[in-house]
């Protein structure tokens, strides 16, 4: 096992994708996730792989596309405008079953907004983002080992379903140090008997989102969708804190679950008893695991810092079960543990 | 036990650096940490914090809204973090740059010439060191002093690291003062 060391979110996310095989990075630089692209710059020529800053973010992930279509473990990354811009790129990747490993750093939207950490781009990181019917991977991590560990994971889940894995996490998140243990190195990669390697002495492989034979493209999108649901049986992952007596259960994931920790600890000191439900891939949503947990409580306080996204998931989901009242800060701002405090309190 | 800390100053006298280190030396003294720099339009010559959590228990948030122990090396750091902290808590401050005294009288204050300190023993550009050294001192929970030869070894860049003696030892007069 490593050594413990302290590390920014960022550049945690950086070794552990070295770590995961990842010799291919593309990508176009902008706040607050810049100390990745540093890091994979400084990184990965001392193992042999490629760093490239493209002209734009339409061109980087179009160089994820290139690299993943050839076999290789690549990666770019970027905060929310950054993402917007390579949405076409997921699509396309999407339509084409091209594994990658796509890192969005939430900052305030919309537009170029500001460079504080926000949780805005949920509906675009689980609803598709981009055109057509689709889904991407997403895992929203809560610490610095997550982002390391939970890295690793998306590579190795990009590969098996052949799909775009976004971490998704937010600039404070990304500026965070914390003890680290570095992932184990991935020692052998999987196989992939559908990449562009050369077609001598084989019949070619084909790449492609444009399928405009008679009833090509309805076969496909059915096909996809298999496969989602194999995702969605498989690989949830979630956590809960405090809910095997809680009366009340907040929801909340990455930066904002953290600040709802703190809540539950003032909350129970005062005896009131309130737990944790922290869903971490937020595509899949654990549908079935929020729905058994709100069976058990009084109220649901779905906690994010935004108008409110996945306040919607937890309706859809728990909210035949119990009331959901939801609490949100916009604009790049953190969620306050006296306001969550506070609204805990008015349902006792 | 868990103390919430906030490190202000101008950029450039190291308040960035000195809560790393603090992270690094509690962390070897296996302690729960987490720093958090402010990364707003920041530019030389403004100001500049870090967040820093130490906790014997798994660190809830990272984010310090009102911290038990601000050390502020600059005046508009004073002015900006005093009102928000904790009544009991404790705030080190620069004497050397700050001439007024702390207004709060439910807080623990000590002042410490930091600039003179760190050019007495070797560099003045260490004030942030004496400060480390001083805070230590007066909590000395967070760390012990022998963990930041070890936390300077992994804080500073290949670079820099011809200045850890130096360092060291600026980090040891302020913890020598005669002050908790």
């Amino acid at each position: 096992m490593s050594e413990k060391i302290l590390m920014k979110g960022n550049e945690a996310i950086g070794e552990a994708a070295i770590l995961a095989g990842c010799r291919h990075y593309f990508a176009y630089p902008i706040t607050p996730q810049n100390e990745i692209p540093a890091y994979m710059a400084k990184r990965l020529p001392q193992v042999g792989g490629t760093f490239l800053q493209a002209e734009s973010e339409l061109a980087a992930v179009s160089m994820v596309m290139g690299a993943s279509a050839g076999g290789a473990r690549v990666m770019t990354s970027s905060s929310s405008p950054g993402i917007s811009l390579k949405q076409e790129g997921i699509s396309y990747m999407s339509g084409a079953q091209l594994p990658a490993v796509i890192v969005n750093m939430m900052r305030g939207g919309p537009g170029l907004g500001n460079i504080a950490g926000a949780q805005g781009d949920y509906f675009q990181a689980t609803r598709g983002g981009g055109n057509g019917d689709y889904h991407v991977l997403v895992i929203a991590p809560g610490n610095v080992q997550e982002l390391a560990d939970y890295t690793v994971k998306a590579f190795e889940l990009a590969d098996k379903y052949r799909i775009v894995c976004m971490i998704l996490g937010d600039g404070y998140l990304g500026q965070m140090s914390e003890p680290l243990i570095l992932p184990e190195a991935v020692k052998e990669l999987p196989a992939k008997d559908w990449a562009l390697t050369g077609a001598k002495g084989r019949d070619p492989h084909i790449i492609a989102s444009l399928r405009l034979a008679d009833g090509a493209l309805v076969g496909h999108v059915y096909d996809l969708y298999k496969n989602y649901a194999e995702i969605e049986k498989n690989e949830v992952i979630y956590d809960t804190q405090n809910l095997e007596d809680a009366d009340y259960m907040l929801v909340a994931y990455g930066t904002s679950s953290r600040v709802c920790k703190k809540a539950i600890r003032v909350l129970r000191a005062e005896g009131i008893k309130v737990g944790l439900f922290r869903p971490v891939t937020l595509w899949p949503f654990p549908k079935k695991e929020i729905a058994e947990a709100a069976k058990k409580v009084k109220k649901i306080l779905t906690v994010e810092m935004s108008m409110g996204q996945m306040v919607q998931d937890v309706q859809i989901n728990a909210g035949k079960y119990c009331d959901v009242d939801f609490y949100g800060e916009p604009g790049g701002m953190l969620p306050v543990v006296e306001k969550i405090v506070q609204r805990v309190k008015s349902y006792v | 036990m868990t103390k919430e800390i906030i490190f202000a100053g101008f950029g450039g006298q190291g308040v960035i650096l000195a809560g790393k280190i603090l992270c690094i030396a509690a962390m070897n003294e296996d302690k729960f940490v987490s720093h958090i720099p402010s990364y707003g339009a920041e530019m030389r010559g403004g100001t500049a914090n870090c967040s820093v959590v130490i906790a014997d228990e798994e660190i809830a948030s990272p984010v310090v809204e009102h911290p038990d122990i601000c050390i502020v090396l600059n005046k508009p750091s004073m002015d900006k973090f005093e009102p928000r902290m904790k009544e009991g808590g404790i705030l080190i401050y620069n004497t050397s740059l700050i001439e007024n005294k702390p207004k709060r009288t439910d807080i623990k204050v000590y002042g410490v010439d930091c600039n003179k300190i760190a050019a007495e023993n070797g560099s003045e550009r260490a004030a942030n060191m004496v400060a480390l050294g001083a805070l230590v001192k007066i909590v000395p929970w967070l760390s012990k002093v022998d963990s930041f030869a070890y936390a300077l070894d992994h804080a500073i860049s290949a670079r820099n690291k011809k200045f850890n003696e130096v360092n060291l030892a600026i980090i040891k007069a302020g913890n020598s003062l005669p002050i908790a």
